[in-house]
């Protein structure tokens, strides 16, 4: 059974615009996709603990010192739009 | 006629040395047979003559200088377009990247850089690294050099058909599903994905962070120890890097594999693998046996969800990676928005093509409240059970072969309209992945159509030692010499 996908409800959780052909296209293909990967579900895995990284490392630290980064100009560089050593949006609150 | 370019790194180290040539005659001949080929081929999104030039010529003044140089000196690499370098555009084959240029260098360029590699530019990949034919490059695709209608692998697709067309020595790519081993196979080089966090990925732009690999291209597996050794070792900048200091891998390589346990994979001869890979396969299960080594088969039980469970954590990983690219601090910024949200999902709609945003969407659903246990956190689970798997597997054996892919080169827009399709190339490779574990793709003969077909080896976590060990004895004794159509044609 191909899986239902809200699209529009997804599309705006990922900030991600999208045509009505694209939304119809990706609704089909996400839907066979699902399918094959609903397929995990079969294996029986409740007593198995989860992997987030096959070589796991953890409280990996390195010594807290100051050290030369980054010049301001270098990083903002590729900037769209900035102003005052600031990146520049428009307006992200609500007017009245 | 082999030209310089066409030579082994380790050959032209050599040589090097010796005074026989220079790294600026290098140089000129990897230049020369970008201009004779680039134009049929697109393996480079942007070419670097001058920075090659300039290097070569420092390379020649610390050997004039009499200084002891590394095997890296000289040699002309290719980088994929998803590794940071400074002050060089980096596009991750992305519109919405198509004007970022890095304020620094990854790790494994640096440390290439440092030991005088010589860059002869970024090459072509599938946007973001998201595809298995190079077809999702937003700048066109690049093609396979022993069939300019077919596509070279993906998605590393330039770096592989520019080392096996002698536009570059050594290559760079990365590895989240197979994206160096698949395109190794089908353009007859080798390719070799070592063991999670063995190479830094500091300065990779990200697609899946517990999947991705920065990994290696080289026409012989001696090379491909040789670049390993100088791109390899703890690095501070990447927390997930293995704490080992660098290794020299070249060491052993002559060992042979007499006393070795191979394991064959059964799937390896199933249905869904073309028969002239099938063949292929056998023969150099025969070829391990004849050298000495014991060959039994052995299975991974479930392997079979490997596929599955990587398409949930792949994009997974993606969506939340991706998510930075939002027009605010660089790259493309869509036009006219009225509010920062709208700006966000109008610049993400321009900037990014349809695989990006399949797998963005793809992730960002399996993460959603009410399918994360169903999809993400199930796959998770069989992650550890792929491990698990190995595990037990090299407990009985020491290397496992398969195919690398289980067909050779397909035609370009043969695949584009079934992303289900498309993802089946990499059904050998993405367990290894999954694993963290080493594998490595050689050329293991050509099929009925003159394709070359790749032998997939694969050791324990570590175990990069043996997997080159191993690729080395075959590679040895097959003697594979032929040659890309495109550089037949050229002579």
């Amino acid at each position: 059974m191909p899986v239902e996908i809200d699209i529009d409800h997804v599309a705006r959780l990922a900030r991600l615009s999208l045509s009505d052909e694209e939304k119809d296209r990706l609704k089909r293909q996400l839907g066979l996709i699902l399918e094959h990967a609903a397929r995990v579900q079969e294996v029986a895995a409740e007593d198995v603990p989860p992997t987030a990284y096959a070589v796991a490392r953890s409280n990996v630290f390195r010594p807290d010192e100051p050290e030369e980064s980054i010049p301001h100009e270098l990083a903002m560089g590729g900037a769209p739009e900035a102003e005052a050593e600031r990146f520049k949006v428009p307006r992200i609150v609500e007017q009245d | 006629m082999a030209e310089l370019c066409d030579l082994a790194g380790t050959e032209l180290a050599a040589r090097l040395r010796s005074g026989e040539i220079s790294a600026a005659e290098t140089a000129e001949s990897s230049l020369r047979r970008i201009e004779q080929v680039d134009e049929r081929l697109h393996a480079f999104l942007n070419v670097t003559p001058e920075l090659a030039r300039e290097q070569a010529a420092a390379v020649d003044a610390r050997l004039a200088a009499g200084e002891e140089l590394p095997p890296a000196a000289g040699v002309p690499l290719a980088l994929k377009d998803v590794l940071c370098t400074k002050g060089i555009t980096t596009t991750c084959g992305s519109r919405i990247l198509h004007n970022y240029v890095p304020p620094y260098d990854c790790t494994a360029w640096a440390r290439l850089r440092k030991a005088g590699a010589l860059l002869m530019g970024k090459t072509n990949c599938d946007e973001f690294a998201m595809g298995s034919s190079g077809e999702n490059s937003a700048f066109g695709p690049a093609r396979n050099p022993w069939d300019l209608e077919r596509v070279p692998g993906g998605s590393s697709s330039g770096s592989a058909a520019a080392v096996a067309s002698g536009e570059a020595v050594w290559g760079l790519g990365t590895d989240t599903g197979g994206s160096v081993r698949q395109p190794a196979a089908l353009c007859g080089i080798v390719g070799m994905k070592p063991t999670y966090g063995l190479v830094s990925r500091f300065g990779l732009i990200a697609f899946a962070s517990s999947l991705d690999h920065v990994s290696t291209f080289t026409r012989t597996v001696r090379d491909a120890a040789a670049l390993l050794s100088t791109i390899g070792g703890h690095d501070r900048d990447d927390a997930t890097s293995v704490d080992r200091p660098p290794q020299d891998y070249t060491a052993g390589l002559e060992e042979g594999v007499r006393g070795l346990r191979v394991g064959v994979l059964p799937e390896s001869f199933s249905e869904g693998v073309e028969p002239g890979v099938r063949d292929g396969i056998r023969a150099a299960v025969d070829r391990l046996e004849r050298l000495g080594a014991s060959v039994e088969e052995v299975t991974l039980p479930n392997a079979e969800y490997a596929f599955s469970a990587y398409y949930l954590l792949a994009p997974a990983e993606c969506s939340s990676n991706l998510a930075r690219y939002d027009g605010v601090r660089y790259g493309h910024r869509a036009e006219g928005a009225r509010d920062v949200v709208e700006l966000m999902m109008k610049t993400r709609g321009e900037g990014f093509g349809d695989e990006v945003k399949r797998r963005i969407i793809l992730g960002t659903y399996s993460l959603s409240a009410g399918y994360y246990d169903a999809y993400y956190g199930q796959a998770q689970k069989v992650r550890t059970l792929v491990i698990r798997d190995y595990e037990k597997a090299f407990e009985r054996v020491d290397i496992l072969v398969s195919p690398t892919s289980p067909t050779t080169a397909f035609r370009i827009g043969e695949r584009t309209d079934d992303p289900v399709k498309m993802y089946l190339s990499d059904i050998f490779t993405i367990p290894a992945n999954l694993a963290g574990v080493p594998a490595i793709s050689v050329p293991c003969g050509l099929d009925e159509d003159g394709l070359p077909i790749g032998l997939q080896l694969t050791g324990p976590t570590l175990g990069e030692q043996t997997v080159l060990r191993v690729a080395h004895a075959f590679e040895q004794d097959l003697g594979f010499a032929e040659r890309p159509a495109l550089l037949a044609s050229l002579s």
